[in-house]
């Protein structure tokens, strides 16, 4: 009865518990070995195809936003390493809109662990590993190609732009996840921002306007994922409204963003409270 | 007393865009419910009544407008986590398993979920498998299953941890007459056992028969009316219909005690008699019938749940 389900135990039960549906997710995605092998190709090819995109802008530019193509493979590669692991892990919180009208959410209501917490462990996009082995080789060719004063200062910056610009990627997601709450049809307005936030993080912001410098910069803090630590590692000018020193305050935008995602995930679940039915 | 159930003017409002104009709906209205521990009760009304957003509100799902619940003496929003671990809740319509794994997979994920130390899980889980009669299908993935066989799975989910009070919403829809006939066994079986408290929502006559013994009709959001089956088919007048096949072409059976002659059917060889429960019984109407015919077959029609609801529903309009 109830006193064998409650108790104690608090936080090493729900480790188990996310531990055991993460693992059966795994299990799953690899026992469909056709299946997995086709949507692991299809993933390493959009990857590919993105990085082919920026080799061949190069063909006909030596340099874009001060950035030549060593530079640019790190920007990329920094970029898209953290945004896929992002992806892998918390890519399915914006399939929100399916979970509410299939009824998935109401049954994560019914069970003894936080709501977030149970949808971000709910599942696990393993293809996605494709697309981040792209991402690490871009970087790791970025790194050796360019000219990286290596320094334990070099090594620590690239380790806090790594983490900062995953925790940054993840936090959109969640944002997203929780404004879509409000709009339930409103999937195409927040992949303008997780989607379009990706593509805008593996830029040069230097090349960008104002007003996307104010959003992408700083409101979705885009720049903070690649291009500034990489402009502080390599050395560069910054530009307008963003100056060099920046890249060290990765870890700033990525609280931020949490932060914003947070509230937004509030708001959007006491919506579904308010509103949903 | 300790209710396992109680709200005090539960209400709980919709707003909805209807056109350019935003109006606002009542799905509950100042509902007041009481149940016991121990109790079975049918939550009965029309579609669209409030029973669902009544479950919303009981399990922490949806956050009341004004008034309040408390379940398992707990308050069920702020509480939600403490409350997942003492209620078990089957939507009829959503499901709970994990569609592209096996059924047993399913079972060991809400074990860690819940947190249920592995022999106590294991022994309840074996003991909900002999029970619902699981073990044949226990390796199939649930996408591959029968609607009765999910069904019995869910139940089994929502079970697992022992929960002291279940809320069924519409177990039995889409079943067939077996599958319906095994899964109300065993939640008799439940209650007697482990004084299980049982809260249903139904369309089925049957489940409120066999199942509940104590019916709530709600209607419009309100409670049109609180007690137990009979009192209810009583309070709205419902008869009991007897049907005899007769050996031989009969006259009408006009003159039979307590009864009313519905209709015949090919020269009287088949009557339909509808009589109340509380005049008579079928035993004597049966024994008078005998006295003008021989009776070679016979069959007793309950009163309807949809269309005692509709009587119930009817009269609260024309009281208001």
């Amino acid at each position: 009865m109830a006193e064998a389900t409650t108790g104690s135990r608090g936080w090493r039960t729900d480790l188990a518990a996310y531990r055991a549906v993460l693992g059966s997710r795994i299990e799953a995605q690899r026992s469909y070995r056709v299946s997995f092998a086709v949507d692991l190709a299809s993933s390493l090819l959009v990857g590919v195809v993105e990085l082919a995109e920026v080799l061949v802008l190069y063909r006909t530019v030596d340099r874009i936003g001060g950035l030549d193509l060593a530079q640019i493979l790190l920007v990329f590669g920094l970029a898209d390493f953290c945004f896929s692991l992002a992806d892998l892990s918390f890519g399915h919180c914006d399939r929100m809109p399916t979970y509410v009208r299939a009824g998935t959410l109401d049954v994560l209501y019914l069970r003894p662990q936080p709501l977030l917490l149970q949808l971000v462990t709910s599942d696990i996009s393993l293809r996605r590993l494709a697309r981040a082995a792209v991402g690490l080789i871009a970087l790791v060719a970025g790194l050796a190609l360019s000219d990286v004063p290596w320094s334990i200062g070099a090594v620590l910056l690239i380790g806090i732009a790594l983490v900062s610009g995953y925790v940054t990627f993840a936090a959109s997601f969640v944002s997203a996840a929780g404004l879509q709450f409000f709009v339930i049809n409103g999937a195409e307005m927040t992949n303008a921002y997780v989607y379009g936030g990706r593509y805008a993080a593996s830029q040069p912001a230097s090349v960008w306007g104002r007003p996307l410098k104010v959003i992408f910069g700083f409101f979705f803090p885009m720049a903070f994922t690649a291009y500034l630590p990489v402009v502080t590692l390599l050395d560069l000018p910054g530009s307008d409204f963003l100056p060099q020193w920046l890249g060290w305050c990765a870890p700033v935008a990525a609280l931020w963003s949490v932060l914003f995602a947070a509230l937004c995930w509030r708001a959007g679940v006491r919506h579904y409270q308010g509103g949903g039915g | 007393m300790n209710w396992i159930i109680e709200t005090r003017g539960l209400t709980r409002e919709f707003r909805v865009r209807d056109g350019f104009q935003r109006r606002r709906i009542q799905a509950v209205t100042d509902l007041d419910l009481r149940v016991r521990p121990g109790e079975a009760v049918g939550y009965i009304g029309a579609n669209g009544a409030g029973k669902s957003t009544t479950i919303k509100m009981l399990t922490g799902i949806l956050v009341p407008t004004s008034g309040s619940a408390r379940t398992c003496g707990r308050e069920p929003v702020r509480e939600r986590r403490q409350l997942a671990r003492e209620i078990g809740v089957v939507f009829g319509q959503r499901s709970q398993l994990w569609w592209d794994l096996p059924v047993r997979d399913s079972f060991r994920l809400l074990a860690a979920i819940h947190g249920l130390a592995a022999d106590r899980a294991k022994s309840r889980r074996d003991q909900l498998i002999e029970r619902l009669e699981i073990g044949e299908f226990l390796t199939t993935p649930v996408r591959q299953l029968s609607l009765g066989q999910r069904m019995r799975a869910e139940v089994a989910a929502a079970m697992l941890h022992s929960p002291r009070l279940v809320i069924l919403d519409e177990p039995t829809i889409g079943l067939d007459v077996l599958s319906k006939q095994r899964l109300r066994e065993f939640l008799i079986a439940e209650r007697r056992e482990q004084g299980t408290t049982l809260m249903l929502t139904t369309h089925d006559t049957g489940d409120v028969e066999r199942l509940c013994d104590r019916i709530l009709v709600v209607d419009r959001g309100r409670l049109a009316y609180d007690g137990t089956l009979a009192g209810l088919s009583r309070t709205v007048g419902a008869q009991r219909v007897l049907v005899v096949d007769l050996d031989r072409p009969t006259p009408d059976l006009v003159g039979i005690p307590d009864t009313r002659h519905l209709g015949s059917e090919g020269d009287g060889l088949r009557q339909e008699l509808a009589f109340d429960s509380e005049a008579t019984t079928a035993a004597q109407v049966l024994a008078a019938v005998t006295a003008h015919a021989e009776v070679i077959d016979l069959a007793v029609r309950e009163p309807d749940i949809e269309d005692v609801v509709r009587r119930i529903y009817a009269a609260s309009r024309t009281d208001s």
